[in-house]
């Protein structure tokens, strides 16, 4: 079940707020996101986040893109209409497959660019005129973020994170902003 | 960390360099057994072994006459001068030149080996890289062969006088001879023996000068109070690329391309050093993992693997875009005076030129494309033997189809020739990593690179 308050720990320094992470995780809670205005180096280790699988999705995309343009240019060049142009051998592909590289490699690589970045779009949630999820603007700006779900231990949880040296910590009803 | 050369591996780079020296000699006693009194018996028992064979080598003979017709196309007397020229004695010269070209083929690669390392190295000091102070030291010691590679290509280039390089032939730039040659004659400017030996000896002593300052500086550094012989590497390696760049490229003109005088391409030094840095990154890969898994490299982690398979895998498809560039540019354009370098090599060495693809690309290509696997040692020395194969055949494609022709077979003069070089290889590179700490302890980036981490 959802909870319905949150807690967010405001916090000045990567460094803290590296250790930070470090204690919250040691003490068994849960975060439920963190907002920081720059990549936090080592921050997805620390909260123990899985590993992207992008470039994987980049490699599937780049083998699509070189049988598309395998198949593109074997049904136009040498099964629709073989002509002799300049005398290119178009009897077979691979007769005249060293004209076809140069098409062959951008083809794979404008696939395996661009719909992994759509990938990486649609996975983050990113589109224009998508509602903004900055909880305090101050985290695009110097500020860092940690937010915890509240489950009956907002004391123990406020005590915490004050020891790990954050500089706020604001406890947000949840439906508030409902993203 | 000291390290000596153990006792099994000078034992065994002995063992290597005479059975090297066994497989070279059965070469030349082997090739010197067929003469002009005896060439015709011998094709025409060749001719029996079997029907394919024979239909097989009428097809070459086919080809041959249609590349001395592209000849036409240049050199009218160039032309005259091959069909004046026997079938047998065709075959007698190409019989020969084999052990030659297997025996200049391996010094090469070795050679080469170790010259792509010494630039390899130049850059790592002109580029202040953070991660491979760690791996100055092997660097060095592989380095420690081009001295005595490169005088030893030179000296085989000597030995084998136009049995590698037609424009040695006696007669081919003087106009009454019946070997006259228009087109040689046209490039004698640069193409004569003295001129040759001249450029030969300043290339290595160029590169081994800054290879023998490079180290005095490297290993003074350790003892030093501040950063004087750092600073000192930096400038001479900025010096050296410079210098490196310009004489790699006539280098690759000389002893490589001048097999075939009558063909050019200009990218051709690119090509070779591309060639040159993905063998010298790998066999510092391989060097590491092998001095690691002793316990010798304790600074060397994982992180300096995977950059060095990095390389691996960046400068393999550097190698790949070069020669296609290279291939595709003169099969696009099909000029015939160009183009026959490629059609021997398709028609006669189908396999190791296509092979050759499989192994320096699609085969690291793949390998190495997953950063987990770059992590992984034996992965890397797997993809690394694969490498060096490839290049080794990459040469041997280089070399062979213009001195031997279809006549070509990698067998026990070729084998004998790896065999031998490896040893000296082995020998001289892990003497000179045992003469030296394996840390370069003082380098100013040594602390970045201990703890260098990816």
């Amino acid at each position: 079940m959802e909870a319905s308050k949150v807690i967010h720990a405001i916090y000045t320094d990567d460094d803290i707020l590296m250790s930070a992470v470090k204690k919250v995780k040691a003490e068994r809670f849960h975060i439920e996101e963190i907002y920081t205005p720059f990549p936090v180096h080592g921050l997805d280790k620390a909260m123990g986040l899985a590993p992207t699988r992008l470039a994987i999705t980049a490699f599937i995309y780049g083998c699509i893109g070189i049988t598309v343009a395998t198949v593109m240019m074997n049904f136009i060049m040498i099964k629709d209409w073989p002509q002799d142009i300049g005398g290119k051998p178009s009897f077979s592909y691979l007769e005249n497959l060293p004209s076809f590289v140069p098409i062959m490699f951008e083809l794979t690589v404008f696939f395996a660019a661009h719909l992994m970045v759509i990938t990486f779009y649609m996975r983050s949630r990113m589109w224009p005129f998508k509602k903004a999820e900055n909880p305090d603007p101050r985290t695009t700006d110097d500020h860092f973020l940690m937010e915890i779900a509240v489950h009956n231990n907002e004391e123990s949880l406020t005590n915490l994170l004050k020891e790990t040296g954050a500089v706020e910590i604001n406890i947000v009803d949840n439906n508030e902003d409902a993203h | 960390m000291e390290y000596k050369i153990s006792n099994r591996l000078k034992i065994g780079a002995i063992v290597l360099i005479v059975l090297g020296l066994l497989g070279i000699s059965y070469g030349f006693i082997d090739a010197s057994s067929v003469t002009e009194d005896n060439i015709t018996e011998f094709l025409a028992n060749e001719d029996h072994h079997g029907d394919a064979y024979a239909s097989d080598s009428h097809n070459s003979d086919a080809l041959h006459v249609e590349d001395h017709h592209g000849g036409d196309a240049h050199g009218a007397s160039h032309a005259e001068q091959d069909h004046g020229m026997s079938h047998e004695e065709h075959v007698l010269h190409q019989i020969h030149n084999r052990p030659y070209s297997a025996l200049y083929i391996a010094a090469f690669f070795f050679f080469m080996i170790s010259l792509g390392v010494l630039a390899f190295y130049a850059v790592q000091y002109a580029a202040q890289a953070g991660w491979s102070p760690v791996l100055f030291r092997v660097m060095e010691g592989i380095t420690s062969y081009v001295l005595p590679g490169g005088l030893i290509v030179l000296a085989i280039a000597f030995a084998a006088d136009s049995h590698l390089f037609v424009w040695l032939t006696d007669g081919i730039t003087d106009v009454d001879s019946d070997k006259y040659d228009t087109l040689v004659a046209g490039k004698s400017g640069w193409l004569n023996k003295t001129g040759f030996f001249i450029r030969g000896i300043i290339f290595v002593a160029g590169w081994s000068l800054y290879r023998h300052f490079s180290r005095k500086f490297s290993v003074a550094q350790d003892n030093a109070d501040d950063n004087r012989y750092f600073k000192k590497n930096f400038r001479i390696a900025a010096a050296f690329l410079v210098f490196f760049i310009y004489t790699e490229s006539m280098m690759s003109w000389d002893w490589i391309m001048s097999v075939d005088p009558h063909w050019f391409s200009t990218l051709f030094g690119w090509y070779l050093l591309a060639g040159m840095l993905v063998c010298g990154v790998t066999v510092i890969a391989m060097i590491a993992i092998y001095l690691k898994s002793k316990g010798l490299l304790e600074h060397v982690n994982d992180s300096h693997i995977h950059d060095l398979a990095k390389f691996m895998f960046g400068f393999s498809v550097f190698w790949t875009y070069l020669w296609f560039s290279q291939f595709m540019l003169i099969w696009y354009s099909d000029i015939p005076e160009e183009v026959t370098y490629f059609v021997t090599r398709i028609e006669d060495y189908k396999l190791p030129f296509f092979g050759m693809i499989g192994m320096n690309f699609i085969f690291p290509l793949l390998l190495l494309m997953n950063s987990d696997f770059k992590r992984v040692n034996w992965f890397v020395i797997m993809a690394g033997v694969v490498i060096l194969c490839g290049h080794y055949l990459d040469i041997f494609n280089m070399i062979m189809p213009a001195t031997v022709g279809d006549r070509w077979f990698i067998g026990i003069p070729e084998i004998g020739a790896i065999l031998f070089f490896a040893g000296i290889f082995l020998y001289v590179v892990f003497t000179a990593l045992g003469k030296y700490p394996l840390l370069a302890k003082r380098s100013p980036f040594i602390e970045e690179s201990k703890h260098f981490h990816y």
